[in-house]
């Protein structure tokens, strides 16, 4: 289990090594880091400084070493708007993204648990249908599109529903839920489905049937436990997807998360903190794959004694 | 051959309506814009945020946004930057990740590991942050978007490409092909490229409702295409402010890239089945009875859509 978690860790440690040194040689690659840090209208007195005291006149592994350090310290820089620190501005966001992202996929997993199963449970039926079109909309319709639709529906004709913030308590996160939730559901749908569709047919399911126990335990017990292991594998991808449209959502419903800093951070040219808010995302990322690969390895009992050995 | 795939196309009627509102999106994007061109960008105050079918002409069936320009020029002329970030992005991508993918699959080993391994670096990190700080370094123009797009969608044919060759080197009819002295470059040329093409081809399709997503959904965080140049995602993004008062500015932009991405998924469906000798049967089948005889379609290209 440990040798197994310790080479899952090696694999998706090395996405997290890439973006770090990404980011660092981007910033580095365009000639003048100054002008990237600096508003576009700094005076060229203001970039000297600027690369003095960040000591972009030192040689560039001595730059990489003092920006590792700084990641070691969280010190981002400090945010030019602000004058804060950048990491304190990403992490004061975070928790507002994490509540956004945790609901949306503890609702999409539930959703897609039910359609999924009832689809694979009554192949052509409504569910079945219903089914094939949502994972088709999830692929198609562009969230922004939708969102703002929602808005114009919800908010402006029928003003049930605020149009953006925080403050209308609960009805405030109706539209953000509904819009981050298309595409999760989407695709679980569809994996819920195809798992179930093999599990329902598989020997230990005909066993179940034939020593007549009932329909919903042999679904609830016996074939959706053997589904979940797929629809694990997935959620780690959407979860990767589920950052992409916190941004589109949080920048249309002005939700004060790390999506909204991000997009408010480049139309600012506030590089620091866009850096910060990257930075945070990715070690994330990499937390939640490992989290993932334990309970991948906890449900299921092949991987699990493999990685005993 | 393509005289039958003509015939199992128009057999279905869905698949076919698909086809043909993309060959027609496609003409609009070559030869709209010469057609209409000035339209997009005749300014007229006095028109301004007229909605649909309120003034007379064509032109305005969509209305007019808040500079009087008819949202319907605007939105043809928009189709050509669309598709000239889509076409491009989706091109590049398909032949780098199938020509290294198919070579990583037909050696396997060390060019295996090492070509995954980097797959799997790109898929693993949320697109549009690699955009987001790609455009923020580099300017948004549409050279830069096309290859930041093609380089994270690189990955999914690499995945393909590489699974397929490498299930196929290892076939009889390879073999034989080898033991006549046959050079690794010819053989993935002769016998493995024909093989995968399909599938390929298929990927592409669906792919290509993802770039534009893509592109759209940069282009309305002000990332991606930028005025005076405007793209379907741009013109939501523009409409977004006047949506109390003009709902058709974002509306009619978004439904066009609605109908663009719908009838490429409804047509990538159609190719896959197409293609595979073992599901070709299914076409001849009314659509209504498909899905019975379809117990386990695995969403593998969705999955990797993602």
């Amino acid at each position: 289990m440990v040798t197994f978690l310790r080479r899952r860790a090696l694999t998706s440690l090395l996405p997290l090594v890439v973006v770090l040194l990404g980011v660092f040689f981007l910033a580095r690659l365009t000639g003048d880091p100054a002008s990237l840090y600096l508003p576009e209208n700094a005076t060229e007195a203001q970039k000297e400084t600027f690369r003095e005291v960040n000591g972009l006149d030192l040689p560039v592994w001595r730059q990489l070493v003092d920006y590792l350090q700084g990641i070691v310290h969280l010190d981002f820089g400090t945010s030019l708007s602000t004058g804060e620190s950048a990491a304190a501005m990403a992490l004061r966001a975070f928790p507002a993204t994490l509540q956004l992202a945790i609901t949306t996929m503890v609702l999409a997993v539930l959703l897609a648990v039910v359609i999924g199963s009832w689809a694979a449970y009554r192949p052509n039926s409504l569910a079945d249908r219903f089914a094939s079109f949502l994972s088709m909309t999830a692929a198609s319709v562009p969230d922004f599109w939708l969102a703002i639709m929602g808005v114009w529906v919800f908010a402006v004709m029928l003003g049930v529903l605020p149009t953006s913030g925080v403050d209308a308590g609960l009805l405030s996160w109706v539209l953000p839920i509904a819009t981050l939730l298309l595409r999760p559901v989407g695709v679980l749908t569809q994996v819920v489905r195809g798992a179930m569709v093999a599990a329902l047919s598989a020997p230990y399911v005909r066993l179940a049937r034939s020593k007549g126990a009932d329909s919903r335990r042999v679904v609830a017990h016996h074939a959706l436990r053997n589904a979940a292991a797929p629809a694990l594998t997935v959620a780690g991808d959407l979860a990767v997807g589920l950052v992409n449209g916190a941004v589109v959502v949080e920048s249309i419903f002005g939700w004060p998360g790390i999506g909204k800093l991000m997009i408010d951070s480049i139309t600012g040219r506030d590089f620091a903190i866009l850096q910060a808010a990257v930075l945070l995302t990715a070690v994330t990322i990499f937390l939640l794959n490992i989290a993932i690969d334990i309970c991948y390895a906890l449900l299921d009992a092949r991987v699990r004694d493999k990685a005993m050995v | 051959m393509s005289t039958s795939y003509w015939r199992m196309l128009l057999r279905d009627k869905v698949a076919t309506v698909a086809a043909v509102i993309l060959c027609v999106v496609l003409l609009v994007a070559v030869f709209g814009p010469m057609l209409i061109g000035g339209e997009a960008n005749a300014q007229d105050l006095t028109k301004g945020n007229r909605a649909p079918l309120e003034l007379d002409g064509w032109l305005y069936v969509l209305g007019t946004d808040s500079l009087g320009r008819s949202i319907l020029a605007r939105i043809i002329v928009a189709t050509r930057t669309t598709l000239g970030v889509a076409i491009p992005a989706v091109l590049i991508s398909l032949v780098i990740g199938s020509v290294i993918g198919m070579w990583a699959g037909y050696h396997r080993g060390w060019r295996e590991t090492v070509v995954m391994r980097i797959a799997d670096v790109i898929l693993s990190f949320p697109s549009l942050l690699m955009a987001v700080v790609v455009l923020y370094v580099y300017s948004p123009s549409p050279t830069n978007i096309v290859i930041v797009l093609a380089i994270t969608r690189i990955p999914i044919y690499l995945r393909t490409a590489r699974a397929e060759s490498a299930e196929l080197q290892s076939r009889v009819f390879v073999d034989a092909a080898r033991t006549f002295g046959a050079g690794s470059f010819s053989i993935i040329r002769r016998h493995v490229f024909p093989i995968v093409l399909p599938t390929l081809l298929t990927v592409a399709t669906l792919d290509f409702c993802y770039v534009m997503l893509a592109e759209s959904s940069l282009s309305f965080l002000g990332i991606g295409i930028q005025a005076p140049d405007v793209s379907w995602g741009l013109m939501v993004a523009q409409g977004q402010n006047y949506l109390q008062t003009a709902w058709w500015l974002s509306f009619f932009p978004g439904l066009a890239i609605v109908i663009a991405t719908v009838s490429a998924t409804v047509l990538a469906a159609w190719v896959r089945l197409a293609t595979d000798p073992a599901q070709r049967w299914r076409l001849t089948v009314p659509r209504r009875q498909r899905r019975r005889a379809v117990p386990t379609v695995a969403p593998t290209a969705m999955e990797e859509a993602q």
